[in-house]
């Protein structure tokens, strides 16, 4: 029976060099006196670091704690120590350092005891959370916590597709997990389902494979239950990206900013599902994960690479680089990029490494001016128009740009492999966008700044409000207190008033305390002493009465 | 004739009165000149514009007293999109204004003597701390004014500029290549 599938629009057809390396079995690797762990290996916050320097850890012990709602955990590779955490080289395309935990194996290699889980009894959301203590992330690229994937929300997923397109040249790990392990994997499908489904009814579940690897394809028919359709994919490249997958597949188009999800559909890669059987299964977190190692290599094939292990021993367990090397590329030569540092680890995002020669990769021509042609237009899967996105973005007109679905583009590079000027419209594209999030992270922090500015603004001017407030209730009790004195004419200005109110507290609270401390040497007089006070009084009224009486000479 | 006149001048004073009313109900009371332009500015509230804040500086150039290139936060970018928005000509940034990196205010908390000052003095009130107890700055909230070092009696307050990292980091504008005319 031959499904129905769907062609999408544009794709490329480069070499695929999938020879050099998918006929070798996968190969283990040898321990290693060190490794070093990113904090940050997934979509959304880092995990923050659970130990610290010193502290001995087992394999599969959680060295980095989820931290936030899209996050997941990470573990230790191995047994060791922990000997610094520090910014350390990562596969990045910057060539930045970040943050990692540092383990100095013991070799014994000693792990923690492993707790399967009984899926089947555990309620989706329980088993959700412990995908997430166990570190599960997309394996395709993306490295989305998987444990966020598999909760269908609000949305009913109906569709289930497993992604082992592997649609880029070089990349051969899935092809090989396929090959080596589809019963497992088959399992992890099923957890899969289990938690996708809730239990009330199982989503329909799709495994795409191109059709340029028939062992695998052979593989996964024979291990699939018969409710699992394995369908061979035609190759060609981008047809392993998670829009293209869905379309060829479903015939469902992914809408604009939109996700997968949000027509019911959910992509995993087929890594995802074979970890997810070794983490709920057998328990044992996400600490390896298959990487090809292509190229100009000694004995290029694929290892099973514990997380953390530096580029440069899985460099050397291949055999090393032969003589003329000239630079790796981390992931395939389509969407990966220039490696900067060796001493980076393998994370949960790293599928290929690929060693670059002159013969294999010759430099890049020289840029030419965009003849308009449309090539680029023709062979772009997302149905962009990528020379009028390269226009604006060269002049930095990013709105425009914008409005011509940048956002839309899935930077999968085959506008720049057929552009015949050699342009690297992707990288304008790539600046365009992080252009843009930088806006957006500007505006933000204005809005905020805004926020708290008027806010304190406000504080300001109520603190002063009930200060004054205060003060006028003072007044009012004193004013009650002592009548009288505050006779005097109502003064036009309010604020005027409340001053004068205040000053006349204050100065009526000054005159009874003198009132209070008035001289004690005039009570209780002996009559003597009283007799004289009186007629002193009595002459001083006198003089008084005379000059208020006589006419004033002044 | 008279009629003529009659109706016109009714028709007249019915649709002056529905102008009036809806003049009346349905008010702006912001100036939305000003929105638009207190929405560009970066909200740093740092005042080397010379007003006291984004929003007065905005109100002074919707009112045409203040010219558009006073922002060094903004930058060159900035003059720009006010330029674009009300329609005249950018220019460079004013004499003495000059753009520095993005920094925020760390303070050396063995010197923070506790007194209160720069809290008082933070226009987005991101420091926290109380009398005699030692202040901090949040961070992720600082727009690096740099209003709180002055008012600081122990310059215990620096500005550090933000280092780039694997979050902010931005991909780089391609490098051209074009061949040269021989």
């Amino acid at each position: 029976m031959k499904p129905n599938l769907f062609t999408f629009n544009g794709g490329v057809h480069p070499a695929g060099h999938k020879a050099e390396s998918c006929s070798t079995p996968i190969r283990g690797m040898p321990p290693l006196p060190r490794y070093v762990v990113p904090m940050r290996q997934h979509i959304g916050e880092p995990a923050r670091p659970a130990v610290a320097v010193g502290d001995r850890v087992l394999r599969g012990e959680v060295i980095g704690a989820a931290e936030g709602y899209v996050s997941t955990a990470v573990h230790a590779p191995t047994s060791g120590r922990v000997v610094a955490i520090e910014a350390s080289a990562v596969p990045h395309p910057s060539g930045l350092f970040d943050l990692a935990v540092v383990i100095e194996a013991d070799g014994e290699d000693q792990a923690i005891a492993f707790q399967p889980l009984d899926w089947r009894s555990l309620d989706p959301s329980a088993l959700r959370n412990r995908m997430r203590d166990l570190g599960l992330a997309g394996l395709g690229g993306a490295v989305f916590p998987s444990y966020i994937k598999l909760n269908p929300g609000g949305q009913n997923i109906h569709t289930l597709i497993l992604n082992g397109a592997e649609c880029e040249p070089w990349i051969t790990c899935d092809d090989r997990l396929m090959r080596e392990r589809a019963p497992e994997l088959m399992r992890g499908i099923e957890i899969m389902q289990h938690a996708l489904g809730a239990g009330l009814r199982k989503p329909r579940v799709i495994i795409g494979i191109e059709d340029n690897k028939p062992e695998a394809l052979a593989a996964m028919r024979e291990a699939a239950p018969a409710e699992i359709e394995v369908v061979a994919v035609p190759t060609m490249y981008p047809g392993g990206g998670g829009k293209q997958l869905t379309y060829t597949l479903t015939g469902v188009e992914t809408p604009t900013g939109g996700r997968s999800t949000d027509v019911g559909i959910q992509v995993f890669n087929v890594g995802t599902a074979y970890s997810l059987y070794r983490a709920v299964e057998l328990g044992e977190p996400l600490i390896s994960r298959i990487v090809t190692v292509t190229g100009h290599i000694a004995q290029p094939g694929n290892f099973e690479v514990r997380i953390g292990t530096p580029l440069a021993d899985l460099i050397a367990a291949a055999g090393g680089m032969l003589p003329g090397a000239s630079g790796e590329i981390v992931g395939g030569p389509m969407m990966g990029f220039d490696l900067m540092d060796l001493a980076a680890p393998v994370t949960k995002a790293v599928n290929c490494l690929i060693i670059k020669n002159p013969a294999l990769f010759p430099p890049k021509p020289i840029e030419l001016p965009c003849i308009r042609c449309g090539e680029c237009a023709r062979a772009c899967p997302a149905d962009l128009q990528p020379f009028e996105m390269y226009w604006y973005s060269r002049a930095k007109n990013f709105g425009h740009a914008q409005s011509y679905n940048l956002f839309d583009c899935i930077e999968c590079g085959c506008c720049s492999y057929v552009c015949p000027s050699h342009i690297p419209l992707v990288d304008y594209f790539r600046f365009a966008k992080s252009e843009i999030w930088e806006r957006e992270r500007d505006k933000r922090a204005a809005d905020l700044a805004r926020t708290r500015h008027e806010f304190k603004a406000y504080r300001l001017e109520r603190e002063k409000q009930e200060k004054a407030e205060k003060f006028a209730k003072a007044a009012e009790k004193s004013k009650s207190a002592a009548t009288g004195a505050t006779n005097a004419a109502a003064p036009a200005d309010p604020d005027a008033e409340k001053k004068k109110a205040i000053l006349q507290a204050a100065l009526e609270r000054a005159q009874k305390a003198k009132a209070q401390v008035a001289p004690k040497n005039t009570d209780n007089l002996p009559p003597r002493v009283q007799k004289e006070i009186d007629e002193i009084e009595a002459r001083r009224a006198s003089v008084e009465a005379k000059t208020g009486s006589t006419p004033n000479h002044e | 004739m008279i009629s003529a006149i009659l109706v016109m001048a009714a028709i007249g004073l019915v649709l002056g009165g529905i102008l009036g009313w809806a003049s009346i109900k349905y008010r702006v009371e912001d100036d939305p000149l000003v929105e638009k332009i207190d929405a560009i500015l970066p909200q740093t509230q740092c005042g080397q514009c010379g007003f006291p804040g984004c929003k007065p500086y905005a109100e002074a150039i919707a009112k045409g007293e203040a010219d558009i290139n006073l922002c060094p936060p903004g930058g060159a970018d900035g003059v720009k999109r006010l330029a674009e928005l009300l329609g005249v000509e950018p220019k460079p940034l004013g004499e003495g204004l000059e753009p520095k990196p993005k920094s925020v205010a760390v303070i050396d908390e063995n010197t923070c003597i506790g007194c209160t000052l720069c809290i008082q003095a933070c226009p987005v009130d991101c420091i926290v701390g109380a009398a005699k107890q030692m202040h901090v700055i949040v961070a992720s909230q600082c727009t690096g004014c740099e209003l709180c070092l002055p008012p600081c009696p122990v310059d215990c307050i620096s500005m550090q500029v933000i280092q780039e990292d694997v979050v902010n980091w931005k991909w780089r504008y391609p490098i051209h290549m074009m061949k040269r005319a021989v």
